[in-house]
């Protein structure tokens, strides 16, 4: 093809108008930000993001089902995995949003400071207060990150993966780093994260690179191409197909990848911690799943033992770690390291079952993670917090249904029966005995049995100890009561009756190419 | 009438039970118990009734009151309930277990309000899935139930129990429990993927006869088969059961010695044997050492115990010897014997914790160096006292009697060592049992006493109920026998293993007859 003869791109736009909707959003809330006075931003930005947000969705339920093409000159693709992941991240965020948008009687999201550039406890920061500044920015940035997790998984070339990455991280390196309280170790993990994610992005960036080196081309279905064809030249694609790896093994959290999630759990506003938990895990693993069924298709028994070796220590020091958490925060911060071990299994199955468990551990994950991350920013001792597990002691007692509820939580992380953490855990290790990996199912049994002493832990401590001093559970608005009852009732009813989920999942592991 | 889905209605009536019960308002709160012993009893009712139903001559499916349908049809999971003539007795005897407990438990959480509608909603979802556990014809579901019902139990210990230790009984019990039963998913995963699949592929009977290799075989029995024996529980696994029944209520340690660890051996019979009947085989000389060990090592700790419940379980444990010992003797009076040993086990069991349990009502304490004399105290009671004993060491006459010379009488045939050993263990729980009833009743009457009151007319009813049985499968014990010998008969197919013929020296190979 000469240089000189440029085509257009053809864009069928029934196919990407989700997307384009939730980004449109994004920008109106800028505007917003700019134009609408301090008293009423709050109340126009919530509805303006969660109708962006249904309506994306519904747009993506109705028309962009019709429209399974690979578009833009090739570099996004909608297929029935894009379709799911795409969904999934919608439905998660406006949950995840409904509680990151918890007011608690003020006109501004509670979690979230109103002056992040100040310097902690500074007069910059107390005149912010009394001038009334809100936390409202907080809506477009989490409209831009979700619009980077929908087109992540639909990428269907290493530069664009690229763009989304960076699209989807930025704003959440922003918002860890905006957390009313104990603002310095927000910031903190802020910069942590901002400074790997950065590295992990220069890791990838460099192997995209390599590969384009080895293939000619980003495009995911050229350089599968070229792998069956191009010989001789493993020197460039190895370590390209490894750092592009490091990248999004990076963003899903998996060890040797993982040493930021705790802090970064930890530091960033509580429901922020539930939307990173929950959405980020739905991008970054949809995303991997393209690239390595995709892209490296051909390559698959060289990469399946590598990734099968991070799966397994990702399980196994998730699990270990989360024994010695004090933090409520941390705890599920490494529990969180564990499921994604889990998910990895499922990954690396190589088959249709291995890909629809896959879909639905991440649903049934991010509905759990989301509600237990609310109800954790809920209590609170002294106005901050309180995240200390000593604090949560006797939590059974004094307010049983946040007590009742999280515990049920925990039983689902556990894979106890009847939630969905048993049915997604059973379709993942379903998929791993059946393509043989019996010894990873086995390994994940016994890190299950592991993190499950955890949780029973933590609801030991809620039910058979004696009330701690000066923890107190505050009276959420309807904002984050909806998104722990969805989120909690999705556990139990997927736990239950999970054959619809199931049905969609079974019918989403077809990637167009 | 045979399309009516009994054994669903017997297990949701319970449940609604404590649905009830938990949302009583406050004014009626005080309605708790009645509520709860009314559905127990209706649950007893329905349960007699479908009992009628049940054929035990002629040619019959192995499962009656059958019920099968689609659940979640992509992974092969039913809803099927139907049960043999073990099945049926083992629910039969929890339904009668379980309001007798609830009566005898009725002033464990004397004040009305929410602490006593938590522990009586508690005993009825236990008593849902026990009956689910039991009614299971479909391996996945038996293992939902199998591990949802370690939840209730957990809570009814460690909330409930009272005892100083009562947290730490509660979180071993969970965890052994749980050790073993993620390793048996792993089994239950694998054991699918041998069947024929489909969206029946977990019914039991299509899973029986499956043609495996032998090592698949062997580690899929040996992955069932640690469960149940922790389950069950058996030496050396069996350290959490006198920690969980010594720190639980009596009610609750009826239901969880006398009920719930007959699903370990159940399971033995219904799974380990049913489906893996080559496997079975090749473990039977492991076992029944085991066993053995079970039987006299427990027997021996029992006897140097200072806490009568302590006893009472240790006994238990050396009781479950016996099963296993029938079970794995694999001759159809060792079967018979062993089934019948499961019920009668759970109703001497039941009278020797409750009895217990109305002494340390009186006397607040459950060591035997507080006791002595009681007799003269409390004669009516010490006499029931003495009958559960008595029935605990199997004079004859009552009914452990029966099983337990079945059980001997059926090893002796198959292995003459083993059923050596074994009867030391009646001079070993003579020995035990009536050390234990004269520690607590003879000697000079205690002083201080005179005001302490005999058996009220509620303690009557329960006693007097449990003693109708352990006199009434003494001398009568046909009825029970007429409907465990077709399930006996069907177990003995399956593995294929024929009595040895009677002659004098025969019992060399069975299977050659």
């Amino acid at each position: 093809m000469a240089a000189d003869s440029f085509v257009q791109a053809h864009i069928d736009y029934g196919a990407v108008a989700p997307m384009l909707i939730v980004f449109g959003t994004a920008m109106v809330g800028i505007l917003v930000e700019a134009f609408v006075p301090r008293a009423s931003r709050f109340w126009v930005q919530l509805p303006l993001a969660i109708a962006g947000m249904v309506v994306s969705l519904v747009v993506l339920v109705t028309i962009s089902r019709g429209h399974e093409v690979i578009t833009a000159g090739g570099a996004v693709v909608i297929d029935a995995p894009a379709l799911m992941l795409q969904g999934t991240v919608l439905v998660l965020s406006i949950i995840a949003l409904l509680a990151m948008a918890e007011p608690l009687g003020t006109r501004s999201p509670d979690a979230f400071t109103q002056s992040g550039a100040s310097v902690p406890g500074s007069p910059a920061e107390a005149n912010a207060v009394r001038l009334g500044a809100t936390s409202t920015e907080i809506f477009p940035l989490t409209m831009f990150a979700v619009g980077g997790m929908m087109l992540f998984p639909s990428a269907s070339n290493l530069l664009v993966v690229f763009i989304a990455l960076e699209v989807l991280s930025l704003p959440l390196y922003i918002l860890t780093g905006l957390a009313r309280r104990r603002r310095l170790l927000s910031q903190e993990a802020s910069m942590k994260y901002f400074l790997l994610g950065a590295f992990s992005s220069a890791f990838f960036i460099f192997g995209a690179a390599l590969i384009y080196g080895f293939a000619g081309s980003l495009d995911f279905d050229a350089i599968n191409k070229a792998i069956g064809t191009n010989g001789g030249m493993d020197g460039l694609l190895a370590p390209g197909v490894l750092l592009v790896a490091v990248g999004l093994l990076f963003k899903a959290g998996a060890v040797p990848f993982h040493s930021w999630t705790p802090d970064v759990y930890q530091g960033a506003p509580t429901p922020v911690s539930g939307f990173m938990a929950a959405c980020t895990k739905v991008a970054a693993f949809g995303a991997l799943l393209r690239i390595f069924y995709v892209a490296f298709e051909s390559l698959r028994w060289t990469w399946q033992p590598v990734l099968a070796i991070v799966a397994l220590l990702t399980m196994v020091i998730g699990a270990v770690l989360s024994v010695v958490q004090t933090d409520i925060k941390r705890l599920l911060a490494y529990s969180s390291i564990t499921h994604a071990g889990f998910v990895l299994v499922g990954l690396i199955a190589l088959n249709t079952v291995g890909i629809s468990g896959t879909l639905f551990y991440l649903a049934a994950y991010g509905f759990s993670i989301i509600a237990a991350f609310a109800l954790v920013a809920l209590v609170r001792s002294g106005g901050t917090e309180a995240t200390h597990l000593s604090q949560w002691a006797g939590l059974g007692k004094t307010n049983p249904l946040l007590a009742g509820t999280f515990s049920f939580l925990l039983l689902a992380f556990a894979g106890i029966p009847l939630t969905s953490g048993f049915v997604a855990k059973f379709a993942i290790f379903s998929a791993a005995v059946g393509h043989g990996a019996t010894w990873l199912a086995v390994v994940g049994m016994a890190m299950s049995a592991v993190t499950a002493f955890v949780y029973v832990k933590v609801i030991v401590l809620m039910y058979f100890s004696e009330p701690a001093e000066g923890t107190a559970v505050v009276t959420p608005s309807a904002l984050t009561g909806i998104s722990v009852a969805v989120g909690t009732v999705l556990t139990l009813l997927l736990g239950i009756i999970p054959a619809p989920l199931f049905e969609m999942t079974q019918h989403s592991t077809l990637f167009l190419r | 009438m045979s399309s009516f889905p009994w054994l669903t209605t017997i297990g949701v009536i319970p449940l609604v039970g404590a649905l009830v019960i938990s949302v009583l308002p406050k004014g009626s709160a005080k309605l708790a118990r009645p509520v709860a012993l009314g559905f127990s009893v209706l649950a007893l009712i329905v349960g007699i009734l479908a009992a009628t139903q049940f054929k035990t001559s002629g040619h019959n499916p192995q499962f009656q009151l059958a019920e099968v349908h689609e659940w979640i049809p992509q992974i092969g999971v039913s809803y099927a309930l139907g049960v043999d003539g073990i099945a049926l007795s083992l629910i039969l005897m929890s339904l009668v277990l379980v309001p007798v407990s609830l009566l005898a438990a009725w002033h464990d959480v004397p004040e009305p309000g929410r602490r006593q509608q938590g522990y009586y909603a508690l005993m009825l979802v236990l008593e849902t899935t026990i009956v689910g556990v039991f009614a299971s014809t479909d391996v996945f579901l038996f293992y939902i139930f199998f591990e949802a019902m370690l939840i209730p139990v957990f809570f009814l210990i460690g909330s409930f129990g009272g005892g100083p230790r009562a947290r730490y009984a509660a979180l071993k019990f969970l965890l052994y429990s749980l050790a073993g039963s993620l390793l048996m998913l792993v089994a239950v995963i694998a054991l699918y993927q041998q069947g024929p699949g489909g969206s029946h592929g977990f019914l039991v009977g299509n899973l029986t006869g499956l043609h495996m290799s032998q090592d698949t075989e062997r580690w899929l029995f040996v992955g069932f088969f640690i469960a149940f024996a922790i389950k069950a529980p058996m030496w050396p696994v069996h350290t959490w059961l006198p920690d969980a029944a010594s720190e639980a209520k009596p009610a609750t340690a009826v239901l969880l010695v006398g009920v719930l660890d007959k699903v370990g051996t159940f399971g033995m019979i219904r799974f380990c044997l049913q489906l893996f009947p080559n496997a079975s085989k090749w473990a039977t000389p492991v076992i029944i050492v085991l066993a053995v060990i079970s039987i006299l090592y427990a027997a021996m700790v029992a006897i140097g115990q200072k806490d009568m419940m302590r006893v009472i379980a240790y006994g238990s444990v050396s009781h479950f010897g016996f099963i296993v010992l029938g079970i794995f003797a694999m001759t159809a009076t060792s079967q018979s014997g062993a089934d019948l040993y499961m019920i009668n086990h759970g109703f001497t069991t039941a009278a020797l914790f409750l009895f217990a349990g109305f002494l340390i009502a009186r006397n607040r304490s459950r060591n035997y160096p507080d006791y002595g004399g009681w007799q003269r105290v409390t004669p009516l009671l010490s006499g029931f006292f003495l009958l559960a004993c008595l029935s605990g060491l199997a004079l004859p006459g009552l009914n452990s009697f029966v099983s337990e010379f079945l059980v001997v009488a059926g090893t002796f045939q198959r292995h003459k060592v083993a059923a050596g050993f074994a009867v030391f263990a009646v001079i070993l729980s003579a020995l035990y049992m009536l050390l234990l009833f004269q520690r607590l009743y003879t000697g000079p009457k205690p002083a201080g006493k005179e005001h302490v009151r005999d058996l009220g007319v509620r303690e009557k009813v329960v006693a007097g109920v449990l003693a109708v049985f352990i006199i009434g499968l003494g001398v009568y014990p046909k009825p029970a026998l007429d409907v465990l010998r077709p399930a006996v008969t069907q177990t003995l197919q399956h593995v294929g293993v024929h009595d040895p013929a009677p002659t004098h020296g025969a019992a060399v190979d069975g299977s050659s007859k």
